[in-house]
């Protein structure tokens, strides 16, 4: 059924309060709850105005303890909550590691399913905003590597409108990545739609079609991979965009079915490039499509260093040269 | 204080504020604040020998090779017997890996505790059928669990529920605990943090843990905290029934701190002669929290020898089919690994799945 479209145009923080401020609307047990997320709104203000609407006891601000946040978190999900926690920057969620990998991913497994906790953990992640160390990092894989968790990145406001909501409404745990430097960019949002209609959250979007190569990305550098396949076009190079958008489990039948058609396949990301998802993705796109490719899986990222002072950050960030240059190098086998 | 001696430590207790019913002796004392009813002291005396049973069968299992390991909780039997019983039926419970005496309070089958011991599973039990967590094994992390479990339970708006997160000495050095503390006083959760301080964390004596008494560090997260003899079942018991009480009341977190000693080893895969005198042990055997409710119970005329008998032929029998039924525990199937990572579909676990059992039935093939 076809409902009266309301797109308006929102940023992807804009469109990620609306997706919480409706899940909040649609399941009293949902929960809001991090550092400042109440009458600050968030830093990012992704979480503005939902405070003072659903009060103190639904959008909580707590003590500044990234464990303490994610644990007791879990003890709310245990009691048939759906807490949605909000880690301020990327760097800071290390000290609740132990909650998430050994506590969060593994409740479901350890009680035979007898327990679920539908707890989805909002980590604002990625370089690109001129930020002090520990604010510009992506920690994404060590999340992925975790059997138990399921590990999603939006790339802009209408894929985050959509994704909040269904990372919310599964009874799985979700580390749910937004890419910050995206927060302030605009597109299109129907707020009104059906989320029956929307793109499950497993699965990966061909964001611009091709011929010629195919190029994954994810978060912020969907939008670099775009404009980069855009500029190719000069040259009369026809790129596949997909946005991977579920990095774990990474949806194989989207990319494959991308790589049979095109015989070549760049990984880009801003994570270090060394034992990344690129890796992953090559090794099984080799396995898997090995008669269909005309050159190596290649990759472009961040390097194996810590994330530079963020005077460097240029440098270690793939854009969209860097990227092209990545697509070149597919091009010379 | 700490005596040394031929390089071990020796701790011994500092005076401590230490609210008893029961005396070593088996003298009952009358404490204005815990004023006793009725309490089934028999059936509590019950309880401490038939866990102390499953406990002594369980390291014998271990040595005969049919557990991997097993954590004992030997000379605990008062503190986790008195406190479990002081839970209401509603009371949601969150223990370590040592609380086999809590586990039989909340009515759960010993075997399901040999079964994460045995290898078998992680621990399969509902925990809200038996309003009794999982046992958690990293240290700490189940007060996070219990604090936000206790903020649901305020949400809820129920007034007759409270938790309990039980820990030990050296769980108050992490910083999941000090969290679950801060967050538990400045939200006022309904949740009891009992803390069986048995001396040793592993080989690391108190002293390496904390240099003021645990129970005093309630005070600096604003809440109360007091210590019990945690060999004195009456005590543990009276003391635990008054902190849900006033959980339940909206009166907040407390802390317990349970002075006790863990009269065995820290699991069977130590050694405490390496690091403690035996002369320590003795000291504590004679503060027994089973033999202090025998000699109070006969000199008090309430049980006499056919009681005792009769709970030693059913920790017999308890024993005999516990030895029998953890034998019996069949390993998982292969593929069972495989199962509730996720609670729905997921391409590359089921990818995985697939390919496994195509690789094992070609030893089926081959076999053929």
């Amino acid at each position: 059924m076809s409902q009266a479209s309301t797109a308006n145009k929102l940023t992807l923080s804009r469109a990620l309060n609306e997706g919480l401020r409706r899940s909040l609307e649609a399941d009293p047990k949902v929960l809001i709850m991090g550092e400042d997320v109440g009458k600050l709104g968030g830093v990012f203000r992704v979480t503005d105005g939902l405070q003072k609407d659903f009060g103190e006891h639904r959008v909580i601000d707590t003590p500044l303890a990234e464990s303490g946040i994610v644990g007791t978190a879990i003890g709310l999900a245990l009691r048939g909550y759906r807490p949605v926690c909000e880690i301020q920057f990327d760097g800071f969620v290390f000290p609740a590691t132990d909650q998430i990998v050994s506590q969060l991913a593994k409740m479901h497994y350890r009680s035979r399913g007898k327990v679920t906790l539908p707890v989805v953990i909002r980590i604002p992640f990625g370089g690109g905003i001129g930020a002090v160390e520990h604010h510009s990092e992506s920690p994404e894989v060590f999340f992925a590597h975790t059997g138990g968790l399921r590990v999603v990145a939006c790339a802009d406001a209408a894929e985050a409108f959509s994704m909040i909501q269904l990372a919310i409404a599964s009874d799985d745990p979700v580390i749910f990545f937004e890419p910050k430097r995206r927060y302030w960019d605009k597109c299109e949002v129907d707020t009104a739609a059906s989320l029956d209609s929307a793109l499950p959250l497993h699965k990966a979007r061909v964001v611009l079609p091709g011929d010629d190569v195919t190029l994954l990305c994810y978060g912020p550098l969907v939008r670099t991979c775009t404009e980069a396949a855009i500029a190719a076009r000069e040259d009369g190079r026809s790129i596949e965009v997909i946005d991977l958008r579920s990095l774990s489990p990474l949806d194989f039948e989207t990319i494959t079915a991308s790589v049979a058609q095109t015989g070549r396949c760049v990984v880009a990301h801003e994570a270090p490039v060394y034992t990344g998802l690129g890796a992953e993705i090559a090794a099984r796109v080799t396995e898997e499509c090995f008669y269909h490719l005309q050159a190596p899986v290649l990759r472009v990222g961040g390097f194996a260093t810590p994330y530079p002072p963020s005077r460097l950050e240029d440098h270690y960030l793939p854009d969209l040269d860097r990227i092209l240059d990545g697509v070149d190098r597919a091009f010379a086998y | 204080m700490t005596v040394e001696s031929g390089g071990a430590t020796t701790v011994v207790p500092q005076d401590p504020e230490l609210i008893q019913l029961l005396t070593p002796e088996g003298e009952r004392v009358e404490n204005p604040d815990y004023p006793l009813g009725d309490v089934d002291l028999k059936g509590m005396y019950r309880d401490m020998v038939l866990v102390r049973r499953i406990d002594t069968e369980a390291i014998a299992l271990q040595r005969q090779g049919e557990l991997g390991l097993w954590a004992s909780l030997l000379g605990q039997e008062a503190a986790q017997i008195g406190s479990g019983r002081a839970l209401s039926p509603r009371d949601m419970a969150f223990p370590t890996y040592r609380e086999h005496g809590v586990a039989w309070c909340r009515g759960l089958d010993p075997l399901k505790l040999l079964e994460l011991f045995r290898g078998v599973s992680h621990g399969s039990w509902d925990p809200e059928e038996h309003k009794f967590h999982i046992y958690t094994i990293v240290i700490g992390d189940q007060t996070l669990h219990a604090t936000g479990y206790a903020m649901g339970v305020q949400r809820d708006g129920t007034e007759d529920e409270a938790v309990i997160a039980y820990l030990g000495d050296g769980a108050t050095s992490q910083g999941d605990v000090s969290e679950a503390f801060n967050f538990a006083s400045v939200f006022n959760a309904p949740v009891v943090f009992f803390c069986q301080n048995n001396q040793w964390a592993i080989s690391e004596s108190n002293e390496r843990q904390s240099r003021v008494p645990i129970f005093q560090r309630a005070a600096g997260f604003g809440f109360p905290g007091l210590r019990v003899d945690g060999n004195d079942v009456l005590a543990c018991y009276a003391v635990t029934q008054k902190a849900l009480k006033a959980a339940r009341e909206g009166q907040g977190p407390s802390l317990i701190e349970a002075f006790t000693y863990r009269m065995g080893a820290h699991t069977t895969t130590d050694d405490p002669t390496r690091y403690r005198v035996a002369s320590e042990l003795e000291t504590w055997k004679l503060k027994d929290p089973i033999e202090r409710v025998r000699v109070y119970l006969a000199r008090s005329g309430q049980a006499d020898s056919s009681f005792f008998e009769q709970v030693d032929e059913e920790a017999a029998k308890l024993g005999a089919h516990v030895r029998e039924a953890c034998r019996l525990l069949p390993d998982p199937a292969p593929l069972s690994m495989f199962d509730h990572v996720y609670t729905g579909e997921n391409a590359i676990l089921d990818a995985e799945r697939t390919q496994y059992a195509a690789y094992l039935d070609t030893f089926e093939e081959a076999a053929r």
